[in-house]
């Protein structure tokens, strides 16, 4: 029982350990679940071409990434927004120097049911429906219908872009349908033909259960994107501790190289450089 | 004479129950005061009286409010209907396994409930999301198929297997001596059950179902994926709503640590604690109102 007792204590002790700091040749990825799949990709490929190195790429969220970031459970952390003022604040409490990687950009694009005759909506008409002004799809072209408005969690970093480019800080309609992720977003409107959502175009592309909408007439693309014509972009971050070192540096380095941006790309989102 | 507690050979598997049980209670009690820690300090931002009757949930607003009442009665309208769709069949199914269907019959199914009531929730989700809520919206032209019914009706499928197996397990445990005295008396088979072996094992049958409500107030994965997560106050069975718990898995992963919004979540964690508690101690009180009906 003793015996039991000790073997049951240290192997616990071993796994804090291991959750704590990496060893040399290990890299911890953690956060959001947006940038998981180039992070994913990324890791892949590097691991292929480094068999010295062992990456590690968890979700969760970007809040919980830049967490992880703060309390030093990890060494690159994933976010789909940019690192809040208070998160800065409890980084520098405890000696932790936030540094910033843009490693992509996303373009959030709103969807519809493939049914649904709309194609192009403004802004403006946008910030009607999403706050509750515009609620027949007749007063922006379509059938005499209800819309049903479907958005992300508050917390959501696609959220977060939509408020601040599409709601300009005004409130969405509390009736909206509130969905907890990009899947399922995509899901609701392709069950719902009154549907309105929106998602990031990584998980947009080919999904032929949803039809995407321009906005001003812009539809949304790789080059209007890129070009900042299309107007409700963001991007996508990772964060260090400072400058990275050693295997960290080696692999931001890798995700800003061409390969890295090739897979930033197939990943479904568009690339910086 | 050896007292008790001296021998040898008993004092270690003693120390190891009693560090085991200490160590288990020490983590309830950690739980239970990380939970203050992290939800209280929301109280310096709102009151309690905002936060309990406040209507808007706006939690990342630049002036946010942190109104709960949609969320509480998000939740509790969600155990209600689930309640009420789950315990008439729950009990019927439990009287018919223990009571009327043969023993073969009884055997073989009652392991059938215990492991579908281990059913993956994510599952039931996604058939919410999938199957139930494209047609609820198609039937009754609905502007859309999430909500509260939706949610409901899954819930219910979940509860069904838990409070139907405490209700059977509790009916089997009323003694035979007290059926054959009652056909002793001339009783017929349904009397017997209804008058006698189910007022005897009701202290039973009510925990099963308080049992059954707590889970649903627990219950998470199917709200958030079935349940249409508008916090609004429902109007019909067929509005969406947005109970507490989906509310702490939307939005917890992407919330900065330590943030107002943070402490708000926290401080629903503390609310279904108080809300769980409530009703344990309505069974501890059914219990004892029990021991006096019989």
């Amino acid at each position: 029982m003793k015996r039991f007792a000790v073997v049951l204590l240290s192997a616990l002790l071993g796994l804090s350990l291991l959750a704590g700091a990496a060893f040399a040749g290990e890299i911890t990825i953690k956060g959001s679940t947006t940038v998981l799949p180039i992070a994913q990709a990324c890791a892949e490929k590097f691991m292929a071409e480094n068999p010295d190195v062992s990456i590690t790429v968890s979700g969760g969220g970007s809040g919980n990434g830049i967490k992880a970031l703060i309390d030093g459970t990890t060494d690159i952390a994933d976010a789909s927004r940019p690192i809040k003022d208070r998160e800065i604040k409890m980084a520098e409490e405890k000696g932790i120097e936030p540094m910033d990687h843009k490693v992509a950009i996303d373009a959030v694009i709103p969807v519809v049911h493939p049914s649904n005759p709309v194609d192009n909506l403004t802004l403006d008409q946008l910030m009607k429906i999403y706050t509750g002004k515009i609620k027949n799809w007749s007063e922006v072209g379509g059938e005499d219908k209800h819309i049903a408005v479907v958005t992300r969690d508050t917390s959501s970093g696609t959220f977060e872009t939509w408020e601040k480019k599409v709601l300009e800080g005004k409130r969405v309609l509390p009736r909206s349908i509130v969905v907890a992720s990009a899947g399922a977003m995509n899901q609701t409107v392709a069950n719902n033909p009154l549907a309105i959502g929106y998602n990031g175009i990584g998980y947009i592309e080919d999904n032929e259960d949803i039809e995407t909408l321009s906005i001003n007439g812009i539809p949304a693309n790789t080059e209007t994107a890129l070009s900042g014509e299309f107007p409700v972009v963001r991007f996508l971050h990772m964060y260090t501790d400072g400058e990275p070192a050693g295997d960290t540096k080696a692999f931001i380095d890798f995700i800003f190289s061409a390969e890295g941006q090739k897979q930033v790309k197939q990943a479904g989102f568009l690339p910086v450089k | 004479m050896p007292q008790a507690g001296t021998l040898k050979g008993d004092r270690l598997p003693k120390a190891v129950i009693a560090v085991l049980a200490s160590t288990g209670m020490a983590i309830m009690l950690f739980i239970i005061a990380f939970l203050l820690r992290e939800g209280v300090p929301i109280l310096q931002e709102a009151t309690l009286g905002e936060i309990l009757t406040g209507v808007y949930w706006y939690p990342t607003s630049d002036e946010p409010d942190f109104g709960m009442l949609p969320l509480i009665l998000g939740s509790i309208s969600v155990t209600l209907l689930s309640s009420l769709l789950a315990i008439p069949i729950s009990i019927c199914l439990a009287i018919f396994l223990s009571e009327i269907c043969p023993r073969g019959v009884g055997e073989l199914f009652k392991p059938v409930l215990e492991i579908l009531s281990f059913f993956p929730s994510v599952v039931l989700g996604f058939l919410g999301m999938m199957l139930i809520a494209p047609w609820l919206q198609q039937t009754f032209q609905l502007f859309s198929g999430l909500n509260m019914f939706n949610a409901s009706v899954l819930m219910g499928i979940m509860i069904v297997p838990i409070i139907s197996s405490l209700t059977e397990d509790s009916l089997s445990a009323i003694p035979k001596t007290l059926r054959d005295a009652s056909y002793a008396l001339g009783a017929t088979r349904m009397e017997t059950v209804l008058k006698v072996v189910v007022p005897a094992a009701l202290p039973g049958i009510l925990q099963a179902c308080l049992l059954g409500i707590m889970r649903a107030i627990g219950e998470t994965m199917v709200v958030l994926m079935a349940a249409g997560g508008a916090a609004v106050i429902p109007r019909s069975i067929m509005d969406p709503v947005r109970p507490l718990t989906s509310t702490i898995a939307a939005e917890m992963g992407e919330t900065p640590v330590g943030s107002v919004h943070y402490n708000a979540l926290f401080f629903i964690g503390v609310l279904l604690l108080v809300m769980t508690l409530l009703i344990n101690l309505l069974a501890q009180w059914i219990e004892q109102r029990g021991k006096r009906w019989r």
